[in-house]
């Protein structure tokens, strides 16, 4: 639309390794110095601060300079029954709603999608892509009002006849898994279209002339070619819902009594309502791993792809 | 053979269509609930039909207080923060696009190990971090912090987006005696236009919607935007106002989603982060 260039020289490979001319090296990466800058204060810093401080008794008030304390604020995070249920729910929120909820549903709309008529595809899309967009307290509010006793939920099941439940008291860490699958799901429908569209027409349609039914084809065909989506989108998936915090704090606020609290949420009570920094800064090293391991694993399936 | 294919197709057709068509209802009682509710008189926590239609839930929140101010708020910090983000990118990527260097790959890689690091494990480093240097409860501070965050998925898309404008463009205008900066403004930037535009807007919408980051580290209410002072509506005054939570949330969304609209329009429909998913 701004291309103002003669056509013929679009078409060219852009990269060239040795310019004929050009600015010198110092000068070539100069430009590179406020995004650099920035990164190191404000994201390596942190990070830094991270690892030290989770070696220390730092609190919120009240001392006047923290001292170093080795491995014991992760020694009390095993013996800590909270952190355990935190892990374990974070774990079951992490499996429930991205590795089963967000990609399956992701991946099975994304296949309807390529068989729906238009005005039904563009609806759906629509839709769903709309809670993704969706700012993440809105949707947690959203969700509330659903799962609330008085809310939309138990309506409709009032109306087919069967047990109403206070969701958010009963079933917390299932009500904001669902949540996430509301909120999160667009992202793997996106990837997946667009990697269902990818596949050539002419291979399924073999497929389908040689009698092989839609349930083969899928697992025979369709899901061997787009396995790399499916790697790359199961690992952002999981990174993404491992730093939720928004979402759970607006519908239950970790509670009842830790039921829905994720390691995020487990890791700010620490700090703030219990004043331990130095704890919650551990257990929010102990993510930033988790985080870092998975990300590497993302870094290797773009390698094996480009 | 043939007929029956067809129909095949048709029955599947049906079929896929009644599918979507069930998850669309699921997915749309939420969202049904937030417009029905802002224009209900009577709102609660159900979806259902108004009784009566009425403004009365945006009138009460548009007032300075509760809605102007905080969006403003959004708006400096997500702008400011943007707009940091944008410039720092746009100049970072050039080198990276332009010229070959042996430090281009481990920083991109870098880079990219850091688009996908949890950056709520770091909010409480953080937040200590600049309680000690005194950026605690500054805007300044959180655009900052914003922009970094912000910082290394900007960049990864911005280089890519640069390596689809042809160097040979510029190499004409640097025999023609212009520098690089001239070259990186006036032929390479409003080349890719689209893809600074997608940047941009990414950028603004992730920084809109985010929630933690101001929660954690702006502490003035004066200072605090929309996706913070939302929970106000639920404050200690006990009985809250449906309605207006709902008309406030409609308010408080409707730009995000405009400006989805707009990029999603401009690339075609197929912009997922699909591509810059696989690089």
């Amino acid at each position: 639309m701004t291309a103002t260039a003669p056509h013929p020289r679009l078409t060219k490979a852009p990269t060239d390794p040795h310019p004929a001319r050009g600015p010198r090296l110092p000068v070539r990466i100069l430009p590179l110095a406020p995004a650099v800058v920035l990164l190191l204060l404000f994201l390596a810093g942190p990070i830094a601060y991270c690892v030290y401080i989770a070696f220390t008794d730092l609190q919120l008030t009240g001392q006047a300079r923290e001292s170093f304390v080795g491995l014991d604020n992760f020694t009390r995070a095993l013996g800590d029954e909270e952190f355990r249920n935190a892990v374990w729910l974070t774990l079951v929120f992490t499996v429930l709603s991205s590795l089963i909820g967000q990609n399956t549903l992701g991946l099975a709309l994304a296949a309807l999608m390529q068989r729906a008529s238009k005005p039904v595809r563009t609806l759906t899309g629509g839709i769903v892509v709309t809670a993704w967009v969706l700012p993440e307290v809105v949707a947690g509010f959203l969700l509330y009002a659903f799962f609330r006793r008085e809310g939309t939920l138990n309506a409709i099941l009032d109306w087919l006849h069967l047990p109403a439940q206070n969701w958010l008291f009963t079933l917390p860490i299932l009500a904001v898994s669902f949540a996430n699958v509301w909120r999160g799901t667009a992202f793997s429908m996106l990837v997946y279209s667009a990697a269902l569209n990818e596949i050539p027409k002419e291979i399924t349609e073999a497929a389908e002339v040689d009698g092989a039914g839609g349930w083969r084809r899928m697992w025979h065909i369709t899901l061997p070619m787009i396995r790399r989506s499916i790697g790359t989108n199961l690992m952002l998936n999981t990174l993404q819902t491992l730093s939720v915090f928004g979402l759970i704090w607006v519908m239950t606020r970790g509670g009842p009594g830790g039921r829905s609290q994720t390691l995020p949420l487990f890791m700010y009570e620490q700090a703030f309502q219990n004043s331990l920094i130095g704890y919650g800064t551990a257990v929010a090293l102990l993510l930033l791993v988790v985080g870092s391991l998975f990300s590497l694993v993302y870094l290797r399936l773009l390698r094996t792809e480009v | 053979m043939a007929l029956t294919l067809a129909s095949r197709r048709t029955t599947r057709r049906l079929a896929a269509d009644a599918g979507l068509l069930v998850v669309a209802a699921a997915f749309v009682l939420p969202l049904a609930w937030v417009v029905l509710s802002a224009l209900d008189p009577r709102a609660n926590l159900r979806v259902k039909t108004p009784d009566g239609l009425t403004l009365a839930n945006f009138d009460a929140i548009l007032t300075p207080e509760i809605t102007f101010t905080p969006l403003l708020n959004s708006l400096i910090l997500c702008g400011g923060a943007t707009l940091l983000t944008v410039v720092c990118a746009a100049l970072a990527a050039y080198p990276l696009s332009r010229f070959r260097s042996r430090f281009n790959r481990p920083f991109l890689l870098t880079i990219l190990f850091a688009t996908s690091l949890p950056i709520t494990a770091i909010m409480v480093p953080v937040y200590a971090l600049f309680v000690r240097v005194d950026l605690i409860d500054t805007m300044h501070g959180t655009i900052f912090f914003f922009a970094a965050s912000q910082l290394p998925f900007a960049i990864w898309l911005m280089k890519n987006f640069m390596d689809g404008v042809p160097k040979e463009l510029e190499e004409a205008a640097w025999t023609d005696g212009a520098s690089s900066t001239q070259s990186l403004l006036r032929i390479v930037l409003p080349l890719m236009g689209p893809g600074v535009a997608v940047v941009t807007v990414f950028s603004f919408v992730m920084m809109w919607g985010n929630f933690f980051v101001p929660f954690m580290l702006l502490l003035t209410p004066d200072q605090m935007p929309a996706s913070v002072s939302i929970n106000d509506f639920f404050g200690n005054r006990g009985m809250v106002a449906y309605g207006q939570l709902a008309a406030f949330s409609l308010v408080y969304s409707t730009p995000v989603i405009l400006l989805y609209v707009l990029i999603a329009r401009r690339l075609g429909g197929g912009f997922a982060l699909g591509g810059a998913v696989k690089g």
